[in-house]
C-alpha cells in the first residue's frame, strides 16, 4: 500500500518538480543579470573617458588612461592615495567585523546561558537602543570626541564596534535555535572554566553566525560614509567613501567619471574576494551540522 | 588632561592676545614684520582688546607661536586644481623666490617648496558646503593652533563671509599695493572687500565675464548668418531673444539647455542681495527668470535639462540641437571644448582643427545682458607664518602682467589684468576653437559693465542652488504654482541657513 | 540546581562589562548630549566665520528654550509627517519585493527535492550587489534614468521627475542591494532548523507547501523579526540614496525628503532643531521597533516554556 502511493505520488510531484525547476531557475537566472548588471556598467565605464554620455556595451579604450590617472601623485593630492585608502579600509573593516562578532557573541552568550538579576534587562535594554539610528547621537558624539581629542582618529570608528547590538541580536537569535545549554552544562561537568567553555566550545558551534555576521559588519563599515566623514580630517586617514565621494564632487572641470568607476571597480574588488571566500565557509559550516552538536 | 592643556593654551594666547592690541595700536600695521618675534617681546604686558576694535586685521601673529614644521609648510586651502595647475605652471615665470620642483607622472613639474616652505595643498570638495565647513573650523583653531593655515582660496558666492569675518589678511598688509592692483577689474575688488572696513581681503587672477556662446551651424540656417555682430542683433534683449527662440522651436532647435543657463544674467543684475539683515528676499530679476524659464519650458524652447547633466553636456555636440549656452570664460577650456569635440584634444594640439566634432564651429556673442560666473579669490590666513611667500604668490599670479598674459595665452583664462589682455587684443589675438574670433573683446567690453556694488551676501551658494532646485519642480509642473514651489525653498533655505527669516 | 545557576550569575555580568562599557562611552552618553541639545537654542550663523579676536562674536554659546525646536518641527509649515510618509514609502516599495523574494530564494536553496545546482554560484551573485557603495549605486541609476541617460532614452519617460517614479528607482536600488543579503539570513535561519523534522514531514507525506507554512516559518521567525525590525531601522534612516539621487532637495517637490535629509540639511546651521529630530526619529523607532519586537516575542516566549517546561 505504502509503495503504490508513493509511485503515484512521484509521478505527479516530478512533472510538478520539473515546473518548478523551470520557474526556480529563470528566476535565477534574471536576478543573476540584474544584480551583474551594475558591475557590468561599471567595468565598462571604468574603461570609458572622462565624460560618458549615453550607454556602451562593449568596453572603451580608456582603460590604462584611467589608471595612470587614478594613481597619479596629483590625483592623490586631489582626492587621497588610492593604495592608502585601500590600506586605512582593510585595517578599520577588519578590526570593527572581529571586535563587533567576538563581542556581540559573548555578550549574547552571557543573556542566553546566565540566569542573573538583570538579565531580562539588559537584554530589553539592549534591543531598545538597537532602535537607535547612528544619526541620532551623531551630533553629540562629534562634540565629545572633539573633547576627548579623539578626532581624526581611528578609535571611534573601531572601538564603538564592541557594542553592536543588531549584531548582538542576531548572535542570541541564533543561540537560541543552535546553542543548547546541554553542551554548556556538559562543559561545565567536564570542569572547563566559564571564559574556556566560551572561547574554545561556544565559538566554534557559532562558526556560520560569525561568517555571516564578519562579512555584514565588514561590508558596513567598508562602505561607510557618514561616520569617518564626522571624524578623519587628514588625507592619509581617509577611508575608501571618502576618497570616492572627493572624486564624485569633483567640479565639473575635474570630474573625471572613467577613473571615478575605475576606483569604484579596484575598490570593491577586495570585498568581493573576502565575500567569495567565506561564502564557502558559510554553507560548509552549516552543511557540516556543527549546530547538531 | 586635554582639557587642562586647553584652558593653559586658552590663557596663553588670551595674555598674547591683549599685548597684540596694544602692540598693533602703537604701529602702523602695514609692514611685514613676522610675527613671532613681536608676540615674543611685547607679551604681558597689554590691556585690553577694545583698544583696537576696528583695526584687528593685520598682518601681526596674534595667537600661539607656530611649529617649525608648520613654519617650513605653507599650507593652502582649495576645493579643485585649477590654481594649483596655474600655480604649478606660471608661478615659476614670475617669481624671484628659489624653487624646488617634483617631476609629475605627465611628464610637467609641480611646485615642491618655496624659498624650502614646502607646499600642502588640503582640497576638500565644494559640495554640500563641506568645502566652507572644514575652512571654517581649520580658522577658528588658527590663533590655538602650531598648525597655521597659510592661505585659502574662495568663491563670490560666499567671499563675503571670509572678507567680513576676521580671517583673512588685508592684503595691503603684507605689502600688495594700489599702484600692483591698478589693472585689475573693481569687481573683482569688490567681491573680497570687508564691507565693514572696507579693507581688501582676496585677490583673483580671473575676471570672469560671461557671453553666449552659439552653435554657427544653427545660426546660418535658422537666422541665416552666423556673423557674431549679425547674431548679436538677434539676441540684444531678452524680448529679441525670445523671439528668436520662437524661430529656433520652429526649426527643431532648441534656444537653450536647461532651466538654469540663463540664471547667471539675472541673478548678477539683481537690485538687492538675497539676504539682507538676516532676512531672503527674491529679488524681481530672480522672479523674471522663473517668468522666463517656465515659459520656456513650456513652449519647448529648452531641452529641460539641469546643469551639468549628461543631456545638457549631449547638447554641446555641433549636432547636439542646442542653439548657444551662456558661459563664463572659463567655459570654453572647461566645458565646450572638451565636450564639443569627438576625439580630444591631445597635448601637442595636433587634432585642436575644425572638422573634430564641434571644434571651430562655435562663436560667442554678448548676449542679451552683462553678467559674470564663476571665479577664485586667493586670501591670506590671518595669522599665516609664511606671509612673504602668501604675498609673493598673490603679487606674481594676480598683479604680473606678463604671467597674466601668459595664463590667457595658454588657458584661454580671462585674466584679471587689463593691460594684459588689452596687449592681447592689441597684438591680433585670435581663438581658433571659436573660428577664429577675437573674443577678448566682447569679454572686455562685458567686464566693464559688471557691477557688483550691492548684490552679494555671504548666503549666495545657498540661494542659488535651493532655489534653482526649488523652481525645477515648478518648470516641470510638478508644483501646481510658484508660490508653492517657494513654500519648498523657504523649507530648504531655513533647513541650511537656521538664523535666517524669509521675507516673502 | 538553582544554587548552581546563582553561582554562575556574576560570569553574566562579567560577559556584559565590554558592551556596556563602550555603549555608554560611545553612545548613550552622546545620546543624552544630543536630547540636552534638542532643547537648546543652538543656531549657527553660516554666513560668518571668526578665527581672530571678534570670534566670541560669532561663535554662539547654547540657550535653554525649552519646547521651541519641537514646536518648530511641528509647526503648520514643516512637512515633518510628510517625510516620515516618503521614508515609509521608499522603505515599504524596497522592502515587500525584498522579503518575498528573499524567502522565495531561501526555501528554493534549501529545497532537498529541487536540488538546485550552482548554488554557490547564485548564492554568491545574489549577495554581490551588496558591496556597492550605495552611492556608487545613486550614481550610476541617476546616469541611467536621467535625460538623456540609457534607460530614459528607451522608455522616453523622464522617472526622476516623477515622485513615484523616483521613489520607485529607489526601491529598487535597495532591493537590489539587500535582497542577497536578506536571503542569507533567511537560509541560515532554514538550515539551523532541525533536519530531522523535514525528514519527519516528508515521511508523514507532507507537502512542500505544508512544511515551508507549518514548519519553517514558524521556526524562522525569530531571524524573520531581525530582518523586518533591523530593515525597518535601515529604512527609517534612509538618507544616501534619496539625497545623492536628488542633490539633497527631495525633488519633486520634497516627495523623496527622508527625515535623516531633513537632520542633515539642519545639521550645519540649527543644531539645536536637528538635535530634536533625532530625538523623533529615535522615539519613532523605538516605539515601532518594540511594537514589533513584543508581538514576536509573546509567542517565542510562551513556546520556550513549553520546551523548557
Amino acid at each position: 500500500m505504502p509503495m503504490n502511493t508513493d509511485v503515484v505520488g512521484a509521478k505527479s510531484s516530478n512533472t510538478s518538480l520539473m515546473i518548478k525547476r523551470i520557474v526556480a531557475y529563470t528566476v535565477l537566472i534574471l536576478l543573476v543579470i540584474v544584480s551583474l548588471f551594475p558591475f557590468y556598467l561599471l567595468i565598462i565605464n571604468a574603461t570609458r573617458g572622462r565624460s560618458q554620455p549615453g550607454i556602451r556595451w562593449v568596453p572603451d579604450h580608456f582603460l590604462i588612461t584611467n589608471f595612470k590617472n587614478l594613481f597619479k601623485g596629483t590625483t592623490a593630492v586631489a582626492y587621497g592615495s588610492v593604495w592608502r585608502s585601500l590600506a586605512n579600509s582593510l585595517f578599520i573593516s577588519g578590526c570593527t567585523s572581529l571586535l563587533s562578532v567576538y563581542f556581540s557573541a559573548l555578550t549574547a552568550y552571557a543573556i542566553h546561558v546566565y540566569h542573573f538579576k538583570l538579565r531580562k534587562f539588559a537584554d530589553t535594554f539592549i534591543l531598545i537602543v538597537m532602535m537607535v539610528p547612528t544619526q541620532a547621537s551623531a551630533i553629540g558624539f562629534y562634540q565629545f570626541m572633539s573633547k576627548l581629542g579623539l578626532t581624526d582618529t581611528y578609535v571611534p570608528l573601531i572601538v564603538p564596534a564592541i557594542a553592536a547590538p543588531a549584531t548582538y541580536y542576531f548572535m542570541k537569535q541564533y543561540m537560541a535555535s543552535a546553542l543548547p545549554l546541554e553542551i554548556v552544562e556538559a562543559a561545565r561537568i567536564d570542569g572547563c572554566g566559564e571564559f574556556k567553555t566560551f572561547n574554545k566550545i561556544v565559538t566554534p558551534i557559532l562558526k556560520p553566525a560569525f561568517a555571516v555576521q564578519i562579512i555584514f559588519t565588514f561590508v558596513t563599515n567598508w562602505n561607510n560614509y557618514f561616520m569617518p566623514r564626522l571624524i578623519l580630517e587628514s588625507k592619509s586617514k581617509y577611508t575608501i567613501p571618502l576618497v570616492l565621494n572627493a572624486m564624485r564632487y569633483a567640479g565639473p572641470q575635474e570630474k573625471d567619471v572613467g577613473m571615478f568607476s575605475l576606483y569604484i571597480v579596484i575598490a570593491i574588488l577586495p570585498v568581493v574576494v573576502v565575500y567569495l571566500c567565506l561564502s564557502k565557509f558559510i554553507i560548509r559550516g552549516v552543511a557540516l551540522g556543527s549546530v547538531k552538536g | 588632561m586635554a582639557n587642562l592643556k586647553k584652558v593653559l593654551a586658552g590663557s596663553l594666547s588670551l595674555c598674547l592676545a591683549a599685548s597684540m592690541f596694544t602692540a598693533c595700536g602703537s604701529t602702523d600695521s602695514s609692514s611685514t614684520s613676522d610675527g613671532k618675534s613681536g608676540s615674543e617681546s611685547k607679551a604681558g604686558n597689554g590691556t585690553g582688546i577694545s583698544d583696537n576694535k576696528d583695526r584687528i586685521n593685520t598682518a601681526e601673529l596674534h595667537g600661539v607661536d607656530s611649529s617649525d614644521e608648520s613654519k617650513n609648510t605653507l599650507t593652502i586651502y582649495c576645493w579643485n586644481t585649477e590654481f594649483k595647475s596655474r600655480l604649478d605652471k606660471y608661478y615659476p615665470q614670475g617669481t624671484s623666490m628659489e624653487l624646488e620642483y617634483n617631476e609629475l607622472e605627465d611628464g610637467s613639474k609641480e611646485v615642491k617648496s618655496i624659498n624650502g616652505v614646502t607646499l600642502n595643498w588640503v582640497q576638500i570638495e565644494n559640495e554640500g558646503n563641506a568645502y566652507q565647513t572644514k575652512l571654517d573650523d581649520a580658522l577658528k583653531a588658527q590663533q590655538d593652533s602650531t598648525e597655521k593655515v597659510d592661505m585659502f582660496l574662495m568663491e563670490a558666492d560666499y567671499a563675503l563671509k571670509y572678507a567680513n569675518g576676521d580671517v583673512a589678511l588685508s592684503v595691503q598688509d603684507i605689502g600688495i599695493t594700489e599702484d600692483d592692483m591698478s589693472e585689475m577689474y573693481q569687481y573683482t575688488k569688490d567681491v573680497a572687500t570687508d564691507t565693514n572696513t572696507g579693507e581688501l581681503k582676496g585677490l583673483s587672477w580671473q575676471a570672469t565675464p560671461g557671453l553666449f556662446m552659439y552653435n554657427a551651424d544653427i545660426a546660418k540656417e535658422v537666422l541665416g548668418t552666423d556673423d557674431p555682430a549679425e547674431v548679436q542683433e538677434y539676441v540684444k534683449d531678452w524680448d529679441t531673444f525670445t523671439e528668436t527662440a520662437a524661430k529656433m522651436k520652429e526649426k527643431g532647435y532648441f534656444m537653450v539647455s536647461g532651466f538654469d543657463d540663463a540664471y547667471r544674467c539675472y541673478s548678477n543684475n539683481m537690485s538687492s542681495p538675497w539676504v539682507t539683515d538676516g532676512k531672503i528676499t527674491v529679488d524681481p530679476q530672480i522672479k523674471a527668470w522663473v517668468d522666463q524659464t517656465k515659459d520656456y519650458t513650456d513652449k519647448g524652447y529648452n531641452n529641460k535639462t539641469s546643469l551639468w547633466d549628461e543631456a545638457w553636456v549631449a547638447g554641446q555636440k555641433i549636432d547636439g540641437g542646442v542653439f548657444g549656452y551662456f558661459f563664463s570664460t572659463w567655459g570654453i577650456p572647461f566645458t565646450l571644448l572638451p565636450n564639443t569635440v569627438d576625439e580630444a584634444i591631445k597635448a601637442d594640439n595636433s587634432n585642436a582643427v575644425e572638422g573634430n566634432g564641434g571644434y571651430g564651429r562655435w562663436r560667442a556673442t554678448e548676449g542679451p545682458q552683462a553678467y559674470y560666473w564663476g571665479g577664485t579669490w586667493i586670501c591670506g590666513a590671518i595669522d599665516s607664518d609664511n606671509q612673504d611667500i602668501v604675498a609673493d604668490i598673490m603679487r606674481v599670479m594676480t598683479c604680473n602682467k606678463d604671467v597674466a598674459k601668459a595664463i590667457t595665452d595658454g588657458e584661454q583664462d580671462y585674466t584679471n589684468n587689463k593691460a594684459a589682455i588689452k596687449e592681447l587684443i592689441d597684438g591680433g589675438y585670435s581663438n581658433p576653437f571659436l573660428g577664429g574670433q577675437d573674443h577678448l573683446s566682447l569679454l572686455t567690453a562685458a567686464a566693464d559693465k559688471i557691477d557688483l556694488s550691492n548684490k552679494l551676501s555671504a548666503y549666495d551658494q545657498g540661494c542659488n542652488e535651493k532655489f534653482q532646485g526649488a523652481m525645477k519642480d515648478y518648470f516641470l509642473g510638478n508644483v501646481g504654482s510658484y508660490e508653492e514651489a517657494l513654500e519648498n525653498f523657504k523649507k530648504n533655505i531655513t533647513d541650511l541657513y537656521g538664523n535666517l527669516e524669509c521675507d516673502f | 540546581m538553582k544554587r548552581k545557576s546563582i553561582s554562575y550569575a556574576k560570569w553574566g555580568y562579567i560577559f556584559l562589562i565590554p558592551f556596556f562599557v563602550v555603549y555608554i562611552i560611545f553612545s548613550l552618553y552622546p545620546l543624552f548630549q544630543t536630547f540636552y541639545y534638542s532643547f537648546m537654542d543652538y543656531v549657527k550663523d553660516q554666513g560668518a566665520v571668526g578665527g581672530g579676536w571678534t570670534r566670541q562674536a560669532v561663535e554662539v554659546t547654547p540657550e535653554f528654550c525649552g519646547l521651541k525646536n519641537y514646536s518648530a518641527i511641528f509647526s503648520s509649515g514643516s512637512d515633518l509627517l510628510q517625510a516620515f510618509w516618503n521614508t515609509i514609502i521608499m522603505w515599504l516599495v524596497g522592502f515587500i519585493p525584498q522579503i518575498a523574494v528573499s524567502l522565495i530564494l531561501a526555501v528554493w536553496f534549501t529545497d532537498l527535492r529541487l536540488k538546485i545546482k550552482a548554488q554557490g554560484f547564485f548564492k554568491a551573485v545574489i549577495y554581490l550587489p551588496n558591496v556597492i557603495m550605495a552611492s556608487a549605486f545613486a550614481f550610476l541609476f541617476y546616469s541611467l534614468f536621467s535625460r538623456g541617460g540609457a534607460i530614459y532614452d528607451i522608455i522616453k519617460i523622464p522617472l526622476l521627475e516623477s515622485a513615484w517614479g523616483s521613489r520607485g528607482i529607489v526601491g529598487l536600488i535597495n532591493f537590489i542591494l539587500w535582497y542577497g543579503n536578506t536571503t542569507i539570513l533567511l537560509m541560515a535561519a532554514i538550515m539551523g532548523v532541525d533536519p530531522s523534522l523535514y525528514e519527519s514531514a516528508q515521511i508523514d507525506g507532507a507537502t512542500s507547501n505544508q512544511t515551508f507554512w507549518k514548519i519553517t516559518i514558524p521556526l524562522i521567525k525569530p531571524i524573520m523579526s531581525f530582518v523586518l525590525v533591523t530593515s525597518m531601522i535601515g529604512g527609517l534612516q534612509m538618507y544616501d540614496v534619496p539625497a545623492l539621487l536628488t542633490k539633497d532637495m527631495g525633488t519633486p517637490n520634497r516627495k523623496l525628503m527622508t527625515v535623516v535629509m531633513i537632520i542633515q540639511s539642519n545639521k550645519q546651521g540649527n543644531i539645536g532643531k536637528a538635535s530634536a529630530l533625532c530625538v523623533i526619529i529615535f522615539a519613532i523607532s523605538a516605539v515601532v521597533g518594540m511594537l514589533l519586537m513584543f508581538a514576536s516575542a509573546d509567542k517565542d516566549g510562551k513556546k520556550k516554556k513549553k520546551k523548557r517546561g
